[in-house]
């Protein structure tokens, strides 16, 4: 029989070639290519006057300089709005190259091409732009204050107003036996990956065709947006996302202005360019996400049932809006968690900053939504004098509820309907696995020592795997390899592991003959990409179906050759055989070759194969209608909404009263994703996930001045966890399988991140008896907190609380 | 016209360097990085780039055995010098094929990497770490902590980088005994 692959941890087939230093990433690629350098904004918000190139033209090496006034046709437009919306109102988008108004610090007012990038970067220093500065809009108070406009035409600052409700708020909140109101804030991170972003392109002349690599997370698209800006015919336009270094969200933004300069001055310059993105650029012109202001009135009833919510966001989208209102919406309906909501609304002003455009960064608005819902838990926990598992416990939609329709509609424009899950289990099994019902021995053992000891909790459900759809290509050669294609890319998910376990395990070959490529136009035209925990889900059931088609057409081909009915046969180990009768069967790269009637005796593969031949039939076509040649299937997966995935997270934390320095000591996580493909890696994304997730609730801020100048662009400054900051994490897995695919998958990639500001944030104010109302919180604002006779004190719960 | 404003820093000089075993001739402008000189002179792409100031460790490299940053290093400074990259961190078995060090056999039973960008400065790093220490004694948390505490990964959230660092330190130690 073959060994087992499905939901075992296999060791990673990328890992070979990443530990000896054999992977490709796009700086691997193309030592020849000229080389790209910008000349960025040093302001956020300014006139182009002047700009004057005189000087860099003496630097020895210089190829070409390009200006807003050299680009041609759809390249002087402006950059698509991606996701349209109708209550996005007022899209903005910026060009490839400034034309006129710079709205953030960092926008890449003139790209010069050298023969190197130092070079590049020599006559980039040469190249003086003259400014008119403008007023400067900084963070979303400012935003909402409109005293100043980043966009001249949108006086109001407000790029769109999302608003969804499901029944009749103010009544319900007039009709509930308490309320409650408050106002918190959260900042902004960034994904961060460990390699940025960069590009290669190269023009064939002879052939009138483009190839590009590039770090991406969507190379269709991308390849589909070069077309059309560059005015190529798609069949001319290869795309390839190499090895990725990382992604986390912000290589899903497409076209990056880069993606589109970089082809077209390899085609205006007849040679190959390259632009490999440094680290302040990337902290400067890529993405940000996560601040938001919100204002959260709450109802509820004695026992602490919520009876009515209503949201009232800001969300700062930065200069432009490329992505849509995705996060915001993506906050908005995921707010609700796992918990009865019997009367919600939520309105959101999605406003423009003159900072970094604000697009996914892994969670995508979720943690926000979570830090939302679960502080309002702890709100009313503490009001009602109650637990705050047991809070969470009265309002949790019950298993018997699905599908749990919440009337909303999510990112994907369906339906927000759970799917299936167990959320008073992820809670038993998280307060069993964090010691819920301990703490205060442990409070009252850390007092001891001189430290405050505080824990939280947070739990979330997270919709993954939007549509609308994914494809997979499967094929056997001769060989007996099996080349598996998708055209979604993959950033370190592991996906040539996870999906060749799902081709090994359906088709009934062994793991070492399969082949995994991702995100490359060559092998697979049609892919949406990587984001919102949709690679397992859509593009493993995808491959799983071209699989299952693969199986079907070997049975009956093998069926044909052995004279025996194809459903006695089963694919074990590469052979098809009969079932039960050991012995009677034909191996599978055989099968593919009689698959194909077209058969010259180039190898051992077809000359074995002729033996099977049958006579044939003269009255027939030696293809069939309706068959094609070749053992291979394609086949796409596109649900009716998305998977559910859920989770809870507790964090405790000990607070040092001299320094305030935060530590989480315990780090406990409950996880259901449905099926589970390979656990490692499964584990492996919730460890990276959490790590993220304590960066955001304790490290990682965008820190803008007044004047729009980011402070913190460099991994100096921008505190990124260290192992030191990272708490052991422990993991206990629920699964409650997905009855809306044929694997039972629920994403996975994003949960991690998901609950650990709103944890942590709860925990805080555990240990402390301080309200915790602005996340990320340092040491010295906590400490400017305890000392501040006017901020908040939440009322001791328990002995041992600080007073 | 050269420009006046560029003085020295791009006068070209040959260095000589051993470099993973290999005596290596390279000629570069005298302010070229180590890292850019591994990755574009001599093609060893290994050595990642991911912040260009030292803060990352992506670009570790060992220096007559000792880590280093090689985008805080000059090209022109190892003249005379053994340079170690992950390329290098393997050893032939003489028959055409390799032998990975211990770290690199831990970090793929451990799940060590995900998107992998970060873990040829790892390797570097710990690999010097391992082999500073007494090989029969059992590693620490704490000695692992030391070794992997200065190098940042944004994906595996580090516990299964310390959970190789132990494996690879067993390792290690089983061969000594």
């Amino acid at each position: 029989m073959t060994t087992k692959l499905f939901g075992e941890p296999v060791r990673r087939r990328e890992d070979g070639r990443l530990i000896t230093g054999r992977g490709r990433y796009l700086d691997d690629i193309g030592h020849d290519a000229l080389a790209v350098a910008f000349v960025r904004s040093p302001h956020a918000h300014a006139r182009v006057t002047d700009i004057d190139v005189d000087a860099a033209l003496d630097v020895e090496g210089l190829v070409a300089v390009y200006t807003y006034e050299d680009l041609l046709g759809p390249m002087a437009e402006p950059l698509p709005v991606l996701i349209p919306h109708p209550q996005l109102t007022a899209p903005r988008t910026g060009y490839p190259l400034v034309r006129d108004v710079v709205h953030h610090m960092g926008e890449a007012v003139v790209m010069v091409v050298a023969t190197d990038r130092y070079v590049a970067e020599d006559a980039c220093d040469r190249i003086t732009v003259s400014y008119e500065q403008l007023p400067v809009v900084v963070g979303v108070d400012a935003a909402r204050e409109a005293r100043h406009a980043v966009h001249e035409d949108v006086p109001d600052n407000v790029a769109a107003r999302h608003h969804q409700e499901t029944g009749d708020v103010e009544a319900a909140l007039a009709a509930s036996a308490h309320t409650l109101a408050f106002t918190q804030y959260i900042e902004r991170s960034a994904c961060m990956p460990m390699e940025g972003k960069g590009v290669h392109a190269a023009w064939d002349p002879a052939d009138s065709s483009l190839r590009v690599y590039t770090s991406t997370q969507a190379s269709t698209s991308v390849r589909a947006a070069i077309a059309a800006k560059l005015q190529l015919s798609l069949e001319k336009v290869e795309v390839v996302a190499p090895d990725v270094g990382g992604g986390f969200g912000v290589k899903i933004v497409h076209p990056w202005p880069e993606e589109l300069l970089v082809p077209m001055a390899a085609i205006a310059l007849q040679r190959p360019v390259k632009w490999t993105e440094d680290r302040r650029e990337h902290f400067i012109s890529s993405a940000h996400e996560r601040q938001q202001r919100q204002e959260i009135r709450v109802g509820y009833d004695d026992d602490g049932r919520l009876t009515a919510l209503d949201v009232r966001i800001w969300h700062d989208n930065g200069a432009y809006t490329p992505y849509g209102i995705i996060v915001p919406i993506v906050t908005a309906t995921q707010l609700v968690g796992p918990y009865v909501v019997p009367t919600y609304r939520v309105r959101v002003d999605s406003v423009y900053t003159n900072t970094v455009i604000v697009t996914p960064y892994r969670g995508a608005g979720r943690p926000q939504g979570c830090y939302a819902m679960e502080r309002t838990m702890d709100r009313i926990a503490q009001e009602r004098g109650l637990d705050r598992a047991e809070v969470r416990a009265r309002n949790l939609i019950q298993p018997d509820q699905f599908p749990y329709d919440h009337h909303l509609t999510f990112q994907d424009g369906r339906p927000v309907i759970y799917d299936s899950g167990d959320y008073p289990g992820l809670l038993d099994k998280l307060t069993a696995l964090v010691g819920w019902s301990g703490v205060e021995e442990r409070r009252a053992e850390a007092t001891a020592r001189g430290k405050l000891l505080g824990i939280g909790m947070a739990m979330y459900v997270e919709g993954t795997g939007p549509g609308p759809y994914e494809g997979g290509h499967v094929q056997v050669l001769g060989s007996g390899k099996v080349l598996v294609s998708t055209g979604l890319t993959s950033q370190g998910q592991g996906h040539e592991t996870a999906f060749a376990q799902i081709v090994a395990h359906e088709l009934g070959v062994p793991i070492e003959d399969v082949e995994v490529t991702t995100g490359d136009t060559r092998r697979f035209g049609y892919a949406v990409g990587t984001f919102a925990s949709r690679a397992a889900v859509m593009s493993g059931n995808a491959i799983a179906l071209a699989a299952r088609g693969v199986k079907e057409k070997a049975l009956r081909i093998a069926g044909e050759a052995l004279e025996v009915d194809p459903s006695d046969l089963e694919i074990d180990e590469g052979l098809v055989q009969v079932k039960g009768t050991p012995g009677i069967s034909i191996p599978l790269r055989t099968v593919a070759v009689l698959s194909n009637p077209l058969r010259y005796a180039f190898d051992e593969a077809a000359k074995q194969a002729t033996q099977f031949a049958g006579p044939g039939d003269d009255s027939k076509p030696p293809v069939a209608a309706g068959d094609a040649p070749g053992l291979e299937h394609v086949d796409y997966y596109s649900p009716v909404r998305s998977t559910f995935a859920s989770g809870a997270h507790a964090a405790v934390v000990e607070i040092d009263t001299l320094t305030w320095e935060i530590d989480v000591v315990q780090y406990a996580v409950v996880h259901d994703c449905g099926t589970i493909v390979n656990p490692m890696i499964v584990e492996g994304q919730v460890h990276g996930g959490v790590a993220q997730g304590v960066g955001g609730a304790l490290y990682e801020r965008m820190a803008y001045d007044a004047d729009g100048q980011l402070q913190n662009a460099s991994f100096m400054d921008f505190l990124m966890p260290y192992a030191s900051e990272v708490p052991d994490i422990d993991i206990d897995h629920q699964q409650t399988p997905s009855p809306l695919n044929p694997l039972g998958l629920k994403g996975a990639g994003e949960a991690g991140v998901i609950p650990g500001t709103a944890a942590i944030a709860s925990a805080i104010e555990d240990a402390t008896g301080r309200r915790i109302a602005a996340m990320p919180i340092s040491p010295t604002e906590l400490y400017d907190l305890v000392r501040d006779d006017a901020a908040g004190r939440v009322a001791p719960r328990r002995t041992g609380a600080m007073a | 016209m050269r420009n006046r404003a560029m003085g020295q820093v791009d006068q070209e000089r040959t260095v000589s360097a051993v470099v993973n075993g290999t005596p290596r001739e390279f000629t570069v402008p005298a302010r070229r990085l180590l890292s850019d000189a591994l990755r574009h002179d001599l093609g060893l792409t290994g050595t990642h780039v991911g912040c260009e100031h030292g803060v990352c460790g992506a670009c570790t490299v060992l220096l007559d055995g000792v880590p280093v940053r090689s985008c805080l290093v000059l090209a022109v400074q190892v003249q005379g010098a053994a340079v170690t990259t992950v390329e290098g961190l393997a050893r032939s078995d003489h028959q055409g094929g390799e032998v990975l060090h211990p770290v690199q056999e831990a970090f793929r039973e451990c799940h060590a990497l995900q998107c992998g960008f970060c873990t040829p400065g790892f390797l570097m790093t710990i690999a010097a770490g391992l082999e500073a220490r007494d090989p029969a004694q059992p590693v620490t948390d704490d000695e692992v902590e030391d070794m992997v505490g200065g190098n940042l990964c944004r994906c595996t959230g580090y516990a299964n980088i310390k959970k190789a660092v132990h494996h690879a330190a067993a390792t290690i130690r089983e061969a000594t005994r």
